[in-house]
């Protein structure tokens, strides 16, 4: 029992991180209809920004306490990949917005590729540490263990997860997000400004996805320049789950897809007696996306609307 | 649409032979005869630190080959390095050990891991040329029947069955839980180790997976930490290890850690961020200080490249031993200096090098390691010669 606790913990970290990711692909996909496949590397920018951030505070001598520092790297790591998102809507999707669906797809892998390579030149190939400074309380509940980290990790994320949720729900700007995102043209029609709202939303998306980039490296305690490419995938497959468009749905998917692989990954062995082994803990987030696609293409929220012209 | 597409590979096709045509008229300045000999190892990926590090070795040895005028035959010749990417992946490798074979490369110093360099070898061996590996290590590569192909580190059998042995009787380990990474480097070590551990008397409670990319062990460890063990090996690379062991330890898992060595690098340590303390590892061969030309080695190498991480001692010697089997035989036709190379005896700086009937070296020692004070110290050297004086 204890074991499954910990499974479930482990997984419910991981998932609020995928949850962070997948609502970036979800509101762009709600204004747009695009697949944003550049959205992981953004993520992984946001890791990389922070980490530099982070040894050069540590470098600088000061002695700050470790908090300070990750926070010195969160708070730079941001504004960035909120410019980011901003430049890369505004040169990859922005021009091919009348286009055929396919071309921004392309783009997107495109820029995608672009970033990767880009990292790959600033920070090198090879994996990048995360300092040791943040502190490592266990503390046990019901047999299993959690680390400040993991509790700090997932309540963060929840709690920017109400924070969006408020300001899509609440807000003027949130307003003008749902209404372009039911009928762009109506919506340029009554005023919103149609162009602003995108933006926007490719910034507020990026913004989340730096802060889960920062996550995953001081959870796994490493970054590198290809992170971003599975984890893209997986919260990609976190908000089909949920329902692509589907803001609540992407955070139910990024949590679910969590737990699932937590689970199969911990008792897949065990069950298939051997037959399939823990190493493909990857690969049931992609039998997740069959499935979904397969049987319930809107997704778990989704609701089933008739293809758009 | 296919036409415009066809006419881009053309030109691909096209620039690519240019490239090659330039490549192949640089050389042959001064009379002098040049020898390509070609690398391979990963120079992108989570394992482009030993890469880089394989492919310095290597060079330093041609670099100082060139230096000091090696005559083949009476003829003098300059030695050309062609390096090449194989991501660590075995599709990739037959792709470019193909391309060196095109080139007439006339030996090869790699691959690094043990899942590329097994099937580049058949094409190596298919082609003629002689293979020397700096660092696979499963038994494999040599029990293929190939007679081109080489290694000058002592493969698995040997470091799994010490290692085996070396945590159930030294260790104390009597239940212990293996996670391998699934490549034919990590899976040969581990059944290996699993082999001995059994032998020696231990319980293997857990055998879990992982793959050469994976970040996240959270859930493997959780299972094996269900099972209760008092030891945890792991066989695959430093990439894996050190965040596998910042995990172990965030879940409150006491039990030993211990590696081979594909983890007993600076990297696992840094990767780790702290957690490595206490962990063991071994490598085969004798510890850098202990080699016969190791110290003198290690200077002039970090004064180059900065500090060794792993393999470059090993791919300075596999260059060493290649040219001295070409001298001996008055050739660099693989053809003629490949039963040369069977039968030498060579003063490298990791070992004296001697060849087995199947291309193993000789005599290979394994060292076990700690993390000690944030850093690899030396435990003890088990197997092999006695180790020589450091001279």
């Amino acid at each position: 029992m204890d074991i499954f606790l910990q499974q479930l913990l482990n997984g419910l970290v991981l998932g609020s991180v995928y949850a962070l990711i997948a609502l970036g692909y979800t509101m762009v996909y709600g204004i747009l209809e695009l697949i944003n496949f550049a959205h992981g590397e953004v993520v992984m920018i946001g890791a990389m920004v922070s980490l530099a951030v982070i040894n050069a505070l540590m470098a600088s001598g000061m002695a700050l306490p470790g908090v300070v520092i990750v926070a010195g790297g969160v708070l730079v790591a941001v504004p960035v990949c909120m410019a980011l998102g901003f430049a890369i809507e505004r040169i990859a999707y922005r021009p091919l917005r009348r286009a055929p669906r396919l071309a921004p797809l392309i783009t997107a892998i495109g820029v995608s590729i672009v970033l990767q390579n880009v990292a790959m030149i600033i920070w090198g190939r090879s994996y990048i540490s995360f300092p040791p400074i943040l502190p490592v309380t266990r503390h046990a509940i019901g047999g299993a263990t959690v680390t400040d980290l993991q509790i700090f990790i997932f309540l963060l994320a929840l709690l920017l997860m109400a924070g969006l949720a408020l300001l899509v729900q609440r807000t003027r700007i949130g307003r003008a997000m749902r209404a372009t995102a039911q009928a762009p043209e109506i919506a340029g029609l009554m005023g919103v400004n149609v162009n602003a709202v995108i933006s926007f939303t490719f910034v507020l998306g990026s913004a989340l996805a730096a802060v889960a980039g920062v996550m995953v490296s001081a959870y796994y305690g490493i970054a590198h320049y290809y992170m971003g490419f599975l984890l893209g995938l997986k919260a990609f497959t976190a908000a089909v789950l949920g329902g692509i468009g589907n803001i609540a749905g992407a955070m139910l998917g990024g949590l679910l897809l969590g737990v699932i692989e937590s689970m199969a990954a911990g008792y897949i062995g065990d069950i298939t007696g051997g037959f399939l082994g823990s190493n493909y803990q990857d690969v049931f987030a992609f039998f997740v996306l069959i499935g979904v696609l397969v049987f319930r293409p809107s997704g778990l929220l989704g609701e089933r609307v008739a293809e758009r012209a | 649409m296919k036409s415009r597409l066809l006419a881009v590979l053309f030109s691909a096709l096209l620039l690519n032979f240019a490239a090659c045509g330039k490549r192949e008229a640089l050389p042959a300045a001064g009379g002098e005869e040049v020898i390509k000999i070609g690398a391979v190892q990963p120079l992108t990926g989570p394992q482009a630190h030993l890469g880089k590090d394989n492919e310095n070795g290597t060079r330093m040895a041609i670099d100082d080959a060139n230096a000091r005028g090696t005559t083949i035959g009476g003829k003098k010749v300059r030695f050309e390095l062609l390096s090449e990417d194989d991501q660590a992946d075995p599709r990739t490798a037959t792709i470019v050990a193909q391309k060196l074979v095109d080139a007439g490369v006339r030996g090869i110093i790699g691959h690094l891991n043990s899942g590329t360099t097994i099937p580049a070898a058949k094409i190596y061996y298919d082609a003629g040329i002689v293979q020397i590996s700096p660092s696979a290590t499963n038994p494999k590569y040599t029990e293929q029947g190939f007679k081109t192909a080489f290694r000058v580190m002592p493969n698995d059998v040997q470091q799994g069955r010490v290692l085996g042995d070396y945590a159930v009787t030294r260790l104390g380990a009597k239940k212990i839980a293996i996670i391998d990474d699934r490549t034919a480097y990590g899976q040969g070590v581990a059944d290996q180790f699993e082999k001995a551990a059994k032998a020696a008397g231990a319980e293997i409670v857990a055998h879990e997976f992982t793959t050469d990319k994976s970040t996240d062990f959270m859930a493997i460890l959780t299972a094996v930490k269900a099972k209760k063990p008092d030891l945890l090996f792991f066989g695959g690379m430093d990439a894996q290890g050190g965040p596998m062991i910042k995990q172990f330890k965030s879940l409150g898992m006491g039990a030993i850690f211990l590696t081979a060595d594909g983890g007993s690098t600076p990297e696992f340590i840094r990767l780790s961020g702290g957690a490595a303390e206490g962990a063991y590892s071994s490598l085969p061969g004798l510890p850098l200080d202990k080699m016969p030309g190791g110290k003198a080695f290690a200077d002039r190498f970090s004064a180059k490249y900065g500090q060794i991480q792993l393999y470059a001692p090993y791919c300075y010697d596999a260059v060493g031993v290649m040219i001295a089997a070409m001298q001996k035989a008055g050739s660099s036709d693989p053809a003629k200096y490949q039963p040369a190379l069977a039968g030498i005896a060579y003063d490298g700086v990791t070992a004296k090098i001697r060849f087995d009937q199947k291309g193993d070296i000789k005599d290979g020692a394994i060292t076990l390691y700690q993390v000690k004070d944030g850093k690899w110290q030396m435990i003890e050297t088990v197997g092999g010669p006695a180790p020589a004086s450091a001279k």
